[in-house]
Protein backbone atom coordinates (compact mmCIF):
# COMPACT_ATOMS: atom_id res chain seq x y z
CA UNK A 1 0.00 0.00 0.00
CA UNK A 2 1.44 3.39 -0.89
CA UNK A 3 1.55 6.35 1.72
CA UNK A 4 -2.02 8.00 1.81
CA UNK A 5 -4.23 5.28 0.75
CA UNK A 6 -6.64 2.99 2.65
CA UNK A 7 -7.38 -0.25 2.23
CA UNK A 8 -9.44 -1.56 -0.77
CA UNK A 9 -7.90 0.46 -3.54
CA UNK A 10 -6.18 -1.88 -5.88
CA UNK A 11 -2.50 -2.31 -4.98
CA UNK A 12 0.95 -2.24 -6.71
CA UNK A 13 1.26 -5.61 -8.56
CA UNK A 14 -1.52 -6.95 -9.12
CA UNK A 15 -3.19 -7.07 -12.80
CA UNK A 16 -5.70 -5.04 -13.83
CA UNK A 17 -9.18 -6.92 -13.69
CA UNK A 18 -11.08 -7.61 -16.63
CA UNK A 19 -13.03 -4.09 -17.30
CA UNK A 20 -15.42 -2.60 -19.73
CA UNK A 21 -15.89 1.67 -19.43
CA UNK A 22 -17.69 3.55 -22.02
CA UNK A 23 -15.62 6.55 -24.35
CA UNK A 24 -17.67 9.15 -25.02
CA UNK A 25 -18.25 8.28 -28.98
CA UNK A 26 -20.24 5.35 -27.01
CA UNK A 27 -17.45 2.83 -28.02
CA UNK A 28 -15.62 0.69 -25.02
CA UNK A 29 -12.51 1.02 -23.45
CA UNK A 30 -11.33 -2.44 -21.99
CA UNK A 31 -8.25 -4.22 -20.36
CA UNK A 32 -7.01 -4.75 -23.63
CA UNK A 33 -6.59 -0.71 -24.36
CA UNK A 34 -4.37 -0.61 -21.63
CA UNK A 35 -1.55 -2.52 -23.38
CA UNK A 36 1.39 -0.57 -24.76
CA UNK A 37 0.95 2.36 -22.61
CA UNK A 38 1.11 3.46 -19.00
CA UNK A 39 -2.35 4.85 -18.27
CA UNK A 40 -3.37 6.93 -15.07
CA UNK A 41 -7.03 6.37 -14.70
CA UNK A 42 -8.28 9.48 -11.85
CA UNK A 43 -11.51 8.20 -10.40
CA UNK A 44 -13.60 11.58 -9.30
CA UNK A 45 -17.03 11.39 -7.73
CA UNK A 46 -18.91 13.94 -9.72
CA UNK A 47 -19.02 15.48 -13.14
CA UNK A 48 -19.31 19.33 -12.37
CA UNK A 49 -18.61 19.30 -8.69
CA UNK A 50 -16.04 22.31 -7.81
CA UNK A 51 -13.45 19.94 -6.49
CA UNK A 52 -13.20 18.01 -9.54
CA UNK A 53 -12.97 20.83 -11.60
CA UNK A 54 -9.86 22.09 -9.57
CA UNK A 55 -8.49 18.71 -10.75
CA UNK A 56 -8.65 18.01 -14.42
CA UNK A 57 -7.33 21.54 -14.68
CA UNK A 58 -4.31 21.48 -13.03
CA UNK A 59 -3.75 17.98 -15.09
CA UNK A 60 -4.54 19.55 -17.92
CA UNK A 61 -2.25 22.00 -17.51
CA UNK A 62 0.48 19.51 -16.97
CA UNK A 63 -0.64 17.28 -19.59
CA UNK A 64 2.62 18.35 -21.42
CA UNK A 65 4.75 16.96 -18.48
CA UNK A 66 2.47 13.57 -18.29
CA UNK A 67 3.15 12.86 -21.83
CA UNK A 68 6.58 13.49 -21.70
CA UNK A 69 6.60 10.58 -19.05
CA UNK A 70 5.00 8.23 -21.81
CA UNK A 71 1.30 8.61 -19.35
CA UNK A 72 -1.71 8.84 -20.63
CA UNK A 73 -4.78 10.31 -18.38
CA UNK A 74 -8.22 9.40 -18.58
CA UNK A 75 -11.36 10.44 -15.63
CA UNK A 76 -13.24 7.80 -14.73
CA UNK A 77 -16.66 8.28 -12.77
CA UNK A 78 -20.26 7.33 -12.65
CA UNK A 79 -22.02 9.81 -14.15
CA UNK A 80 -23.42 8.97 -18.29
CA UNK A 81 -20.92 9.58 -21.25
CA UNK A 82 -23.10 12.47 -22.37
CA UNK A 83 -22.96 14.37 -18.93
CA UNK A 84 -19.35 13.73 -19.01
CA UNK A 85 -18.79 14.88 -22.06
CA UNK A 86 -20.74 18.17 -21.13
CA UNK A 87 -18.10 18.47 -17.83
CA UNK A 88 -14.88 18.40 -20.06
CA UNK A 89 -16.25 20.93 -22.55
CA UNK A 90 -17.37 23.31 -20.17
CA UNK A 91 -13.73 23.12 -18.54
CA UNK A 92 -11.87 22.94 -21.38
CA UNK A 93 -9.63 20.27 -21.11
CA UNK A 94 -8.96 17.76 -23.49
CA UNK A 95 -8.62 14.54 -21.43
CA UNK A 96 -10.72 11.64 -21.78
CA UNK A 97 -13.45 10.51 -19.58
CA UNK A 98 -14.71 6.87 -19.35
CA UNK A 99 -18.01 6.11 -18.10
CA UNK A 100 -19.04 3.85 -14.93
CA UNK A 101 -22.39 4.04 -15.81
CA UNK A 102 -23.75 0.93 -16.38
CA UNK A 103 -23.67 -1.70 -14.70
CA UNK A 104 -22.97 1.29 -12.02
CA UNK A 105 -19.81 1.65 -10.75
CA UNK A 106 -18.80 -2.01 -11.35
CA UNK A 107 -15.71 -1.06 -12.61
CA UNK A 108 -15.05 1.74 -9.51
CA UNK A 109 -15.64 -1.70 -7.33
CA UNK A 110 -13.28 -3.50 -9.12
CA UNK A 111 -10.63 -1.16 -8.51
CA UNK A 112 -11.42 -0.75 -4.87
CA UNK A 113 -12.45 3.24 -6.21
CA UNK A 114 -15.95 2.81 -4.86
CA UNK A 115 -17.80 4.91 -2.32
CA UNK A 116 -20.38 3.56 -0.54
CA UNK A 117 -22.70 6.70 -1.36
CA UNK A 118 -22.95 5.59 -4.88
CA UNK A 119 -20.13 7.15 -6.73
CA UNK A 120 -16.63 6.80 -7.39
CA UNK A 121 -14.48 7.23 -4.70
CA UNK A 122 -11.35 10.09 -5.49
CA UNK A 123 -8.51 7.77 -6.42
CA UNK A 124 -5.47 7.06 -8.80
CA UNK A 125 -4.25 4.37 -10.03
CA UNK A 126 -1.02 3.72 -12.75
CA UNK A 127 -0.96 0.89 -14.89
CA UNK A 128 2.24 -0.19 -16.99
CA UNK A 129 2.22 -1.15 -20.87
CA UNK A 130 2.16 -4.92 -19.52
CA UNK A 131 -1.46 -4.63 -17.54
CA UNK A 132 -0.43 -4.35 -14.16
CA UNK A 133 -1.05 -2.07 -11.88
CA UNK A 134 2.12 0.34 -10.64
CA UNK A 135 1.39 2.60 -7.80
CA UNK A 136 -2.35 3.48 -6.66
CA UNK A 137 -3.95 6.56 -4.18
CA UNK A 138 -7.24 6.66 -2.61
CA UNK A 139 -8.02 9.76 -1.22
CA UNK A 140 -8.59 10.39 2.38
CA UNK A 141 -12.18 11.68 0.98
CA UNK A 142 -14.42 12.86 -2.02
CA UNK A 143 -13.31 16.40 -0.80
CA UNK A 144 -9.32 15.82 -0.90
CA UNK A 145 -7.85 17.20 -4.28
CA UNK A 146 -4.96 14.42 -5.13
CA UNK A 147 -2.01 16.92 -5.92
CA UNK A 148 -0.67 16.63 -9.40
CA UNK A 149 2.94 15.74 -7.32
CA UNK A 150 1.46 12.28 -6.30
CA UNK A 151 0.99 11.30 -10.15
CA UNK A 152 4.79 12.49 -10.69
CA UNK A 153 5.89 10.33 -7.66
CA UNK A 154 3.71 7.29 -9.18
CA UNK A 155 5.33 7.26 -12.47
CA UNK A 156 8.47 7.86 -11.03
CA UNK B 1 9.77 21.75 -16.17
CA UNK B 2 11.46 19.29 -14.40
CA UNK B 3 11.35 17.54 -11.57
CA UNK B 4 7.67 17.63 -10.73
CA UNK B 5 7.28 15.00 -7.73
CA UNK B 6 6.60 15.83 -4.02
CA UNK B 7 8.37 18.32 -2.65
CA UNK B 8 7.58 21.02 1.09
CA UNK B 9 6.50 24.32 0.06
CA UNK B 10 10.07 26.49 -0.34
CA UNK B 11 10.97 28.47 2.26
CA UNK B 12 10.84 32.43 1.55
CA UNK B 13 13.75 33.20 -0.73
CA UNK B 14 15.27 36.36 -2.04
CA UNK B 15 13.58 35.60 -5.23
CA UNK B 16 10.11 35.86 -3.78
CA UNK B 17 8.01 39.12 -3.74
CA UNK B 18 7.24 39.76 -0.42
CA UNK B 19 5.01 42.69 1.29
CA UNK B 20 4.59 43.59 4.78
CA UNK B 21 6.19 44.05 8.34
CA UNK B 22 9.07 41.83 9.17
CA UNK B 23 8.26 40.89 11.93
CA UNK B 24 4.38 39.67 11.22
CA UNK B 25 3.25 36.40 10.84
CA UNK B 26 4.04 35.19 7.02
CA UNK B 27 1.56 34.24 4.85
CA UNK B 28 2.71 32.32 0.95
CA UNK B 29 0.09 32.17 -1.43
CA UNK B 30 -0.56 30.60 -4.66
CA UNK B 31 -2.61 32.69 -6.69
CA UNK B 32 -3.29 34.17 -9.66
CA UNK B 33 -4.73 37.29 -11.06
CA UNK B 34 -8.11 36.11 -13.11
CA UNK B 35 -9.13 34.04 -10.11
CA UNK B 36 -11.92 35.51 -8.56
CA UNK B 37 -11.08 33.27 -5.16
CA UNK B 38 -7.90 35.06 -5.00
CA UNK B 39 -9.79 38.78 -5.79
CA UNK B 40 -11.65 38.07 -2.72
CA UNK B 41 -8.59 37.01 -0.45
CA UNK B 42 -6.91 40.58 -2.07
CA UNK B 43 -9.13 42.34 -0.45
CA UNK B 44 -9.75 40.83 2.57
CA UNK B 45 -5.92 41.25 3.58
CA UNK B 46 -6.27 44.66 2.64
CA UNK B 47 -4.29 46.40 6.03
CA UNK B 48 -3.76 42.99 7.66
CA UNK B 49 -0.54 42.92 9.72
CA UNK B 50 0.78 39.96 7.87
CA UNK B 51 4.41 39.00 5.67
CA UNK B 52 2.65 37.75 2.28
CA UNK B 53 4.34 36.20 -0.49
CA UNK B 54 2.79 36.08 -3.50
CA UNK B 55 3.36 33.19 -6.04
CA UNK B 56 2.11 32.43 -9.36
CA UNK B 57 -0.14 29.48 -10.12
CA UNK B 58 -2.12 30.14 -13.43
CA UNK B 59 -4.07 27.09 -14.94
CA UNK B 60 -4.76 28.00 -18.64
CA UNK B 61 -7.80 26.09 -18.81
CA UNK B 62 -9.77 27.70 -15.93
CA UNK B 63 -8.48 31.07 -16.91
CA UNK B 64 -7.07 32.09 -20.51
CA UNK B 65 -6.03 35.29 -19.17
CA UNK B 66 -3.73 34.31 -15.94
CA UNK B 67 -0.20 33.27 -17.34
CA UNK B 68 -0.66 36.51 -19.61
CA UNK B 69 -1.34 38.39 -16.22
CA UNK B 70 1.38 36.54 -14.29
CA UNK B 71 3.78 37.51 -16.71
CA UNK B 72 3.00 41.07 -16.80
CA UNK B 73 3.34 41.20 -12.95
CA UNK B 74 7.18 39.53 -13.52
CA UNK B 75 7.76 42.53 -15.99
CA UNK B 76 6.53 45.01 -13.63
CA UNK B 77 8.73 43.33 -10.84
CA UNK B 78 11.72 44.04 -13.19
CA UNK B 79 10.92 47.46 -13.01
CA UNK B 80 10.19 47.23 -9.51
CA UNK B 81 6.62 47.59 -9.53
CA UNK B 82 5.34 43.91 -8.94
CA UNK B 83 3.12 44.52 -6.05
CA UNK B 84 2.26 48.25 -7.87
CA UNK B 85 0.76 45.56 -10.76
CA UNK B 86 -0.46 43.01 -8.39
CA UNK B 87 -2.98 45.16 -7.06
CA UNK B 88 -3.91 46.92 -10.15
CA UNK B 89 -4.61 43.35 -11.62
CA UNK B 90 -7.16 42.44 -8.73
CA UNK B 91 -8.78 45.96 -9.05
CA UNK B 92 -10.26 45.06 -12.17
CA UNK B 93 -10.22 41.31 -13.33
CA UNK B 94 -13.16 42.10 -15.93
CA UNK B 95 -10.34 44.04 -17.91
CA UNK B 96 -7.01 41.88 -18.61
CA UNK B 97 -6.50 41.82 -22.34
CA UNK B 98 -3.26 43.56 -23.92
CA UNK B 99 -4.84 47.08 -23.67
CA UNK B 100 -5.75 46.75 -20.71
CA UNK B 101 -1.86 45.45 -19.67
CA UNK B 102 -0.35 48.52 -21.54
CA UNK B 103 -2.73 50.84 -19.50
CA UNK B 104 -1.84 49.27 -16.24
CA UNK B 105 1.68 49.16 -17.39
CA UNK B 106 1.57 53.37 -17.67
CA UNK B 107 -0.63 53.68 -14.46
CA UNK B 108 1.75 52.24 -12.70
CA UNK B 109 4.81 54.23 -13.97
CA UNK B 110 6.67 51.78 -16.07
CA UNK B 111 8.64 52.43 -19.36
CA UNK B 112 6.39 50.26 -21.87
CA UNK B 113 8.63 49.10 -24.28
CA UNK B 114 10.71 47.32 -21.16
CA UNK B 115 7.84 45.87 -20.50
CA UNK B 116 6.23 44.39 -23.93
CA UNK B 117 9.47 42.97 -24.48
CA UNK B 118 10.21 41.85 -20.68
CA UNK B 119 6.80 40.55 -20.34
CA UNK B 120 6.82 37.79 -23.41
CA UNK B 121 10.89 36.88 -22.33
CA UNK B 122 12.10 33.50 -21.59
CA UNK B 123 13.08 34.63 -18.17
CA UNK B 124 9.79 35.94 -17.35
CA UNK B 125 7.97 32.77 -18.41
CA UNK B 126 10.70 31.02 -16.36
CA UNK B 127 10.05 32.42 -13.63
CA UNK B 128 6.57 32.60 -13.39
CA UNK B 129 6.81 28.54 -13.96
CA UNK B 130 9.37 28.06 -11.25
CA UNK B 131 6.48 29.52 -9.22
CA UNK B 132 3.58 26.86 -10.68
CA UNK B 133 6.27 24.10 -10.28
CA UNK B 134 6.74 24.86 -6.55
CA UNK B 135 3.43 25.01 -6.01
CA UNK B 136 2.31 21.20 -7.86
CA UNK B 137 5.30 19.80 -5.95
CA UNK B 138 3.91 20.79 -2.77
CA UNK B 139 0.25 19.42 -4.02
CA UNK B 140 -1.60 22.91 -4.43
CA UNK B 141 -4.21 22.19 -6.89
CA UNK B 142 -6.72 24.96 -6.44
CA UNK B 143 -6.21 28.77 -5.91
CA UNK B 144 -6.36 30.29 -3.90
CA UNK B 145 -3.91 28.00 -1.77
CA UNK B 146 -2.18 29.73 1.39
CA UNK B 147 0.52 28.15 3.57
CA UNK B 148 0.84 29.71 6.84
CA UNK B 149 1.19 28.76 10.97
CA UNK B 150 2.66 25.47 9.58
CA UNK B 151 -0.61 24.80 7.60
CA UNK B 152 -2.13 24.61 4.12
CA UNK B 153 -5.01 26.28 3.36
CA UNK B 154 -7.04 26.04 0.17
CA UNK B 155 -9.88 28.40 -0.69
CA UNK B 156 -10.70 31.56 0.12
CA UNK B 157 -9.50 32.10 4.09
CA UNK B 158 -12.25 33.88 6.29
CA UNK B 159 -11.88 36.78 8.51
CA UNK B 160 -11.43 35.03 11.43
CA UNK B 161 -9.03 33.04 10.44
CA UNK B 162 -7.20 35.87 8.83
CA UNK B 163 -7.44 37.20 12.75
CA UNK B 164 -5.91 34.16 14.19
CA UNK B 165 -3.13 33.98 11.18
CA UNK B 166 -2.70 38.00 12.10
CA UNK B 167 -1.86 37.24 15.84
CA UNK B 168 0.36 34.15 14.59
CA UNK B 169 -1.54 31.76 15.50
Amino acid sequence: MTDGSQAGIIAPGTAAPEFRLRREDGSEFTRNDLEGQTTVLVFYPFAFSPVCTDQFNLYEELLGEFTARGATLYGVSCDASESQAAFRQKLGVSIEQLSDFEPKGEVSRAFGAYHPDGMSQRALVIIGPDGVVTWSYLAPSPGDLPGANLIFDGLG
Amino acid sequence: MGELGSAPVPALSARDHVRGPDQAPLMIQYGDFECPFCAVLHTRLAGRPLRCVFRHFPVRSSHPRAWAAACAAEAAALQDRFWAMHDALYADQARLEDPHLWLRAEQVGLDLERFEADRRSDAVVARVRHDFQSGVRAGVVTTPTVFAGGRCYRGVLDDATLDSLSRGG
